[in-house]
């Protein structure tokens, strides 16, 4: 065992360092830091510059135009991003929809959607999700029915992140309910623009717009644009779904918010001392921090078993839970830290750069404490990650 | 020994908690929040009407309750009803008008002022001796220069009521008409949906009755109102959890109500033990408010602990049992949840008051 960089890993990571240090932008990453929300259009810019530098697709092959990274690398970049209050890539596509597409996907759509993601063309979103389907996510209920060379598409998804900004949704459709419900999904890539679709936003308790719901009304999609098999999109899906929990531990994300609280507790003052000299605070960041420290090698250690050609599997569930868990805890230290500064609310208007009422670290606390109670609750809520622990890893 | 609400109590809270019902909303709420008073004028005379101001005060100045019980079973009810008008400012207000004998306090009752506190301060954390206001002693006045934090419904009072540090460094209770040559507020809405403003206080004069009596008027001010909110997060768990309770019999996931999982059934019934204790915790607070000084603080801290701890909890399980729609601004649900989680950020969160506890019971 040894738990250090190998010096080519070190190296690496240096480089990773020089590139964050020069170029991104401050402007992004003092957002970022401050937990605003960023504009579709600086999404964008930061993705523009990664893809120059050939670091936007770091979970694809090299031959699709991704890095090729192995896990540790990723990881790595990763960490060293979030560190660097990078903004985080939107995964729908190049993290989600990729890997299906270069598993299972034709080779005309491959060399169609892939470098449109790597271009920027393409803003992605994912609709799985409906009304009725949400943990029981095989009781999807929007209907896909042939109809020549195309598919009509009724129904609805909701939930579905970003779709504001998307152009492009992937969906989980029924083309049959005959069978067993798991048997008649298919996977569809919808083009937004089509007549037919309608983008509802929902605002969430932190007061943002971050998802939507998206109606279908007889909307026609070329058939070219079904993935795969008919009726296997549930395959697809899931493979899709341990996917999205690998990189759903969220250390960098984690690391970067622990050592903004440290800053935070410095600066806040309780009976005449810094906060983070209170002991019972203090014992509440150690105890992140220990933990933190523990995730991380048991990232690893998953991350090293799929190395080495391992399934993460049912593992993943392991990392989803505790890392989602260590950000809402860090989330909730934050807004304990800022004191009655942590009840302001100061909705983020375009163009008004109003002054914070408090100190500025205390704008974001609760927004973002509330907004991260999604991170149990989707990707397959932390109940189900148990459900799927308690068969697959104990046989129960 | 006997838990029940008097007769006055049940009646006051049944007419209060019909009226919430039927007459106010979380529609109503977020109206007044976002309007230039922060509060609903007319919801705000019908509660001074329906006598919950005055049960807040003893018949000796002109109310007719005023015993901790009357405050806790007002309190619960409003936090049932999600209430946001500036009852509980008007509670610190009022004690400390009580106390001072002021003849301010009729108006409070009736209706027809709006008083509140305004102790703590920027950079005061949950402090209430670190006043850095100060007030100069004049040959006819006071002047007062300062600045006071998140005051909850600054705007829609005539009257603050501020401490103030003297030149000789002892921090004494001030009545301060809003309406004051340099007083300015910066008002905004709270994450939890309630109007609040900061204060700032230059070179404000006030004529020398001004000054209410010293900081204990303020100390005693926080505590009742540290009790009213431990009892206002009652009634919001309560409504948090029949609201999940009804979610886990009626939510269909894999044919199913999501109620028949097991492991949902498991965290109903921890929430159901841990608010018994919390109810137990304010009960145990109420009973010491008449007591010894070192008991009450011992109790309400205490209390305030156990509540900070379990409205947390509540609403964090809240919101998790009810997936996607529990995250929702529309669904009535999250204001709940938010003022649940906000009532740790007022009057000390529960690690203050378990420091506060700790150093309490070595004395
Ligand atoms: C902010 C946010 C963004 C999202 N973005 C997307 C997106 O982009 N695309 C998309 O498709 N979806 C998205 N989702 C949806 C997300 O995947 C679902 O919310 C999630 O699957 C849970 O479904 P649900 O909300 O219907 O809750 P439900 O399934 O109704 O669950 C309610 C509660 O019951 C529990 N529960 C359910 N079944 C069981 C069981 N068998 N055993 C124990 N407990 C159980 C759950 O854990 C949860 O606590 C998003 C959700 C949120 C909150």
């Amino acid at each position: 065992m040894d738990l250090s960089y190998t010096p080519e890993e070190t190296q690496f990571r240096d480089e990773v360092r020089a590139f964050l240090d020069e170029a991104l932008p401050q402007r992004l990453s003092d957002k970022v830091r401050d937990g605003s929300t960023l504009s579709k259009a600086e999404v964008e810019e930061w993705q523009a510059i990664l893809s120059a530098r050939g670091w936007l697709a770091t979970h694809w092959p090299r031959e699709y135009g991704g890095t090729g990274w192995n896990v540790v690398e990723r990881f790595i970049f990763d960490v060293e991003s979030s560190r660097a209050n990078a903004p985080s890539i939107i995964p729908f596509g190049l993290s989600m929809l990729a890997p299906v597409l270069i598993k299972f996907g034709s080779d005309a759509q491959k060399e169609r959607w892939l470098p449109r993601m790597l271009d920027g063309e393409d803003w992605w979103c994912q609709g799985y999700s409906e009304p009725g389907a949400g943990s029981d996510l095989a009781n999807v209920r929007t209907t896909a029915v042939r109809d020549g060379d195309h598919y009509v598409v009724n129904g609805q998804k909701t939930w579905t992140t970003m779709a504001q900004h998307a152009n492009m949704i992937f969906c989980l459709v029924r083309t049959d309910s005959s069978g067993k419900p798991q048997e008649g999904i298919s996977f569809l890539l919808v083009d937004m623009t089509s007549p037919g679709v309608e983008v509802r936003p929902i605002i969430t308790l932190d007061g943002d717009h971050e998802v939507n719901e998206v109606f279908f009304k007889d909307v026609r999609v070329p058939v070219e644009n079904l993935v795969g098999e008919e009726g296997l999109g549930w395959t697809y899906a899931k493979y899709l779904l341990t996917y999205e929990r690998t990189t759903m531990a969220g250390i960098g994300a984690s690391r970067a918010a622990l050592e903004r609280l440290r800053e935070i507790a410095q600066a806040e003052q309780s009976d005449g001392k810094p906060l983070i000299e209170d002991l019972l605070f203090a014992m509440r960041v150690a105890r992140a921090d220990i933990a933190l420290k523990n995730l991380e090698t048991t990232t690893m250690r998953v991350v090293a078993a799929t190395a080495q050609g391992g399934s993460t599997g049912a593992q993943s569930s392991i990392l989803k839970i505790k890392g989602t868990e260590l950000r809402q805890e860090i989330s909730a230290l934050t807004r304990r830290a800022v004191g009655a500064y942590a009840q302001p609310f100061l909705p983020e208007r375009e163009g008004a750069n109003e002054a914070p009422v408090g100190p500025d670290y205390a704008v974001a606390a609760t927004p973002t404490y509330l907004n991260l109670r999604k991170l149990s609750i989707y990707g397959g809520s932390n109940e189900i990650q148990k459900n799927i622990m308690t068969k697959a890893i104990l046989g129960l | 020994m006997d838990f029940t609400l008097s007769e006055d109590q049940q009646s006051l809270v049944d007419v209060l908690a019909r009226f919430s019902r039927e007459r106010y909303g979380i529609a109503k709420r977020t109206a007044a929040a976002g309007a230039e008073s922060g509060h609903d004028v007319a919801t705000w005379a019908q509660l001074a009407e329906l006598g919950v101001i005055g049960m807040l005060f003893s018949s000796e100045v002109g109310g007719y309750g005023g015993n901790a019980f009357d405050i806790m079973a007002v309190f619960e009810t409003l936090g049932h009803g999600l209430v946001g008008e500036p009852v509980l400012p008007a509670l610190l207000a009022g004690t400390v008008l009580a106390a001072a004998g002021s003849d301010a306090l009729d108006r409070l009752i009736d209706g027809s002022d709006i008083a509140v506190s305004a102790f703590y301060e920027p950079t005061s954390r949950y402090d209430l001796d670190r006043v850095a206001t100060t007030a100069t002693e004049q040959s006819q006045d006071w002047k007062i220069d300062g600045a006071k934090a998140v005051v909850h419904h600054a705007e829609a009072a005539q009257t603050l009521i501020v401490t103030a540090r003297e030149a000789n460094g002892t921090v004494s209770v001030f009545a301060v008409p809003a309406a004051a040559s340099g007083v300015t507020m910066r008002g905004y809405v709270t994450n939890d949906g309630i109007r609040a403003a900061e204060v700032k206080l230059e070179g404000v004069i006030v004529p020398k009755a001004a000054k209410l009596g010293g900081v204990a008027l303020a100390r005693d001010a926080v505590d009742a109102g540290t009790l009213a909110i431990c009892a206002e997060a009652l009634g919001l768990m309560t409504w948090l959890k029949d609201a999940t309770l009804e979610y886990l019999r009626t939510r269909i996931q894999f044919g199913k109500p999501i109620g028949n999982n097991q492991v949902l059934q498991h965290r109903m019934a921890d929430i159901v033990v841990e608010m018994e204790q919390a109810r137990s915790a304010v009960i145990n607070a109420a009973a010491a408010m008449d007591g010894p000084a070192d008991a009450r603080a011992l109790a309400l801290s205490a209390a305030k602990y156990t509540i900070g701890t379990t409205a947390t909890m509540v609403a964090e399980e809240a919101i998790q049992m009810h997936g996607g729609i529990g995250m929702t601004e529309e669904l009535g649900l999250s204001h709940f949840a938010k003022r649940a989680l906000m009532i740790d950020h007022q009057f000390g969160d529960s690690d203050h008051h378990l420091r506060r506890y700790i150093t309490l019971s070595a004395a």
